[in-house]
């Protein structure tokens, strides 16, 4: 009987741990619940009265949910990313790095699947899509290659975490054989979700925005400097919080590599900038929508040029060894990049694939408040899912939270 | 029985099946309106696709989904699955020099295929261009929301858009679940039940020719065409895409009829025909006259020709 109960226990051990905590963090439980019952009830109605009640229309047919979406699958490429140099110089916390990363890896894409069905005007109907159930379009849909590719890299992270903290949890040691064909498989699975989603608008020949091939390396080397961004904000807040060691020098050399990650998007983004404006054919429309508006329509152009400076400026403090190895200027410099590419990653890359229509058409679009609130609510949902996982996963792995194995097992 | 089994006070075991069956169907019924717990529902949540669906298969739906309809908008449809007519390939010409911009063809496609009136959705697109200004592939210079008194305007001339069916068309590469494709004669169509809203193909159209059902249509009930297809124009749903299917309706039978858009044109603009027939009215147009068609440069290869006649 006890075998069986085992698990029951460790449960409330379990919940124990995550439901101890100070006000900070009650405060902070809180605060997500409220805006996951605010999106909740905003999705209900957009369920019961449809799509209509977002500012999407037949002209601009995707907007702030696919936008979202596009921005969280760089975030949850690029935390796992960070192994490669994480390996290559050896830093000390690589563990940590890898089980960090794919943490909030899992909850990026959670995030992403969520947009996604916010999305769709059936979700009911999700199942037609897979394989042998439905009618998976393959190989011809990049859609259904995203499909494969988002929960493939799901499931691999899954396994990669739930390995290691069971064998912690247990006060066993890990195999390292064991964790590294699935991190090994993890890193080109990364790149390819990135590269997959890219192709994705990429394939489009419809909207000339997209259908440049500077669109996938801008992904890639925008994702680089915003997912790793994150995860220096979240470094410091679980060396602060636990008793993980992280060291400073791990901490700058990743940001050394993320000025170059966005020295290279900045180089890119020129590239663009240079062939749209000085050939200046009708393909320009949608880039002088952006960064300078289009027949008096220019909602998007402060943020554009917002999202440019913050990204140069950032660009300036990682690359001088002074500022980006002093906490506060480090820390701007990691907002400022969250910030600016979630604005060009985002809106600034999915709204001018529909303005100019493919009729010409300009309808401007900007998210209503119901679009706003089922955001919230998904992105409080992945931080809240996040923050549980920590709270679980940083005793376990510092020793402080052990379940008794069953002796049979042993 | 397994009331009986549950009743019984020795069998303690509650087995994991009966209990996973239990908790699926308590947590069925939260989600589900309690009105729609019958058996329908499942029947219409389990519905195949259309290609997969065999011929008894097919009538089962087809008299459900009329009992469906005249439930809800309380008219008797005639759920048509005509299929194609072999040795056809639908194609369309349109005289631009002809068209005077008067959006007859708009609102009787709208009757024709039961559009929702509320909110409005149209699948033709009527462009207006300034005469002397830019060839008809550049749009920015176009608009659809002219509002003069009186057309044709003097300065203007005007272009319909509308689905270009495609022989290679983008939206049914893109579709992740196979829920639209092109018809052995040439028409581009949507399974409404299958779809999943996803707009991946409005994306991908260049002609801007699919619509979504953004909110749930709504069409009186004095105005609905009840002689429908169901790869056309049946009642849709809302979060699902329609486009121009040609009024297959209307274009498959035998004799067939043109679409609601030819008949309507009040200045015989447009032409409509059999591309694999030598003597077909459009097969004369495309040999006689310059036609050429939009956005070629795309490759998608549209069966819907424009030309000047005059």
């Amino acid at each position: 009987m006890s075998d069986i109960l085992q698990p029951v226990r460790n449960f409330f051990t379990t919940l124990k741990f995550i439901a101890k905590g100070n006000k900070w963090y009650y405060g902070w439980l809180a605060l997500l619940s409220v805006l996951i019952i605010s999106g909740i009830m905003s999705y209900i109605q957009q369920i019961d009265k449809g799509l209509i009640l977002t500012n999407m229309r037949d002209q601009v047919s995707w907007g702030f949910y696919i936008s979202n979406f596009t921005f969280l699958v760089g975030v949850a490429a690029a935390a796992v990313l960070l192994v490669i140099p994480a390996y290559l110089y050896n830093f000390k916390p690589i563990k940590e790095i890898v089980l960090l990363g794919e943490m909030l890896a899992i909850a990026a894409i959670i995030m992403c699947l969520l947009f996604v069905v916010s999305d769709m005007g059936r979700p009911e109907r999700g199942w037609h899509i897979l394989p042998i159930l439905g009618t998976m379009n393959f190989p011809a849909s990049l859609l259904a290659w995203d499909v494969i590719v988002l929960n493939g890299y799901l499931a691999i992270n899954c396994i990669a975490v739930f390995y290691v903290l069971y064998k912690l949890s247990l006060g066993k040691e890990y195999k390292m054989s064991v964790l590294w064909p699935i991190i090994i498989l993890s890193i080109p699975w990364a790149i390819s979700i990135h590269t997959v989603t890219a192709f994705l608008y990429n394939g489009l020949s419809s909207r000339p925005f997209w259908n440049a091939s500077i669109l996938a390396p801008r992904f890639i080397a925008s994702a680089l400097c915003s997912g790793p961004a994150l995860m220096l904000i979240l470094f410091q807040i679980v060396r602060k919080v636990s008793k993980m060691e992280i060291s400073n020098t791990a901490i700058f050399k990743i940001a050394e590599l993320i000025a170059y990650a966005m020295g290279i998007n900045l180089f890119l983004f020129g590239a663009e900038f240079f062939k749209e404006f000085y050939s200046g054919s009708v393909h320009l429309a949608p880039m002088e929508y952006l960064y300078f508006g289009l027949h008096g329509h220019s909602n998007l152009v402060g943020w554009m040029w917002t999202a440019f400076i913050f990204n140069l400026t950032a660009f300036f403090i990682f690359l001088r060894p002074k500022t980006r190895e002093n906490f506060l200027t480090l820390n701007i410099a990691c907002v400022l990049i969250i910030t600016g590419v979630y604005i060009e990653k985002g809106m600034g890359l999915i709204i001018p694939g529909f303005i100019p229509g493919t009729l010409g058409e300009i309808y401007e679009y900007g998210p209503s408040a119901l679009e706003k609130s089922v955001t919230l609510g998904i992105w409080a949902t992945g931080a809240l899912f996040f923050t549980l996982f920590l709270k679980f996963a940083l005793p376990v792995y510092t020793g402080e939270l052990r379940f008794k194995s069953s002796p049979d097992k042993d | 029985m397994p009331k009986n089994n549950a009743k019984n006070p020795c069998s303690k075991k509650v087995r994991r099946r009966t209990f996973l069956k239990g908790a699926a169907l308590g947590l069925a019924s939260f989600a589900l309106p309690p009105a729609h717990a019958d058996a329908t529902f499942w029947e219409s949540f389990f519905q195949k696709h259309f290609r997969e669906m065999n011929e008894d298969e097919l009538k089962s739906v087809i008299s459900r989904l009329e009992e469906e309809y005249r439930e809800e908008y309380d008219v008797q449809f005639n759920i048509k699955a005509t299929k194609p007519i072999d040795g056809v390939q639908y194609g369309y010409g349109l005289d631009l020099s002809r068209c005077i911009g008067c959006r007859r063809c708009v609102y009787a496609c709208v009757e024709e295929n039961n559009q929702s009136r509320d909110p409005q959705i149209h699948w033709i697109s009527v462009l207006q261009f300034e005469k002397g200004h830019k060839w008809v592939n550049i749009f920015e210079e176009a608009t659809k929301y002219y509002n003069p008194h009186e057309v044709p305007e003097e300065e203007f001339f005007y272009m319909p858009v509308q689905c270009q069916q495609c022989e290679n068309p983008p939206c049914v590469k893109v579709c992740p679940t196979k829920a639209t494709w092109k018809e052995r004669d040439g028409i581009t169509v949507v399974d409404y039940n299958w779809c999943i809203g996803c707009r991946y193909c409005m994306a991908a159209c260049p002609y801007g020719a699919r619509r979504f059902n953004w909110g749930k249509p709504r069409v009186s009930k004095e105005e609905y065409n009840a002689d429908v297809h169901y790869l056309g124009n049946r009642p849709r749903y809302k979060g699902v895409v329609e486009k121009c299917t040609f009024c297959i309706q209307r274009t498959r039978e035998e004799p067939g009829r043109y679409p609601a858009c030819v008949e309507i044109c009040p200045v015989g603009a447009r032409k409509f025909g059999n591309l694999l027939d030598p003597h077909s009215e459009i097969r004369y147009c495309i040999e006689n006259k310059r036609v050429f068609r939009l956005k070629e440069d795309l490759n998608t290869s549209p069966k819907f020709y424009y030309f000047f006649a005059t």
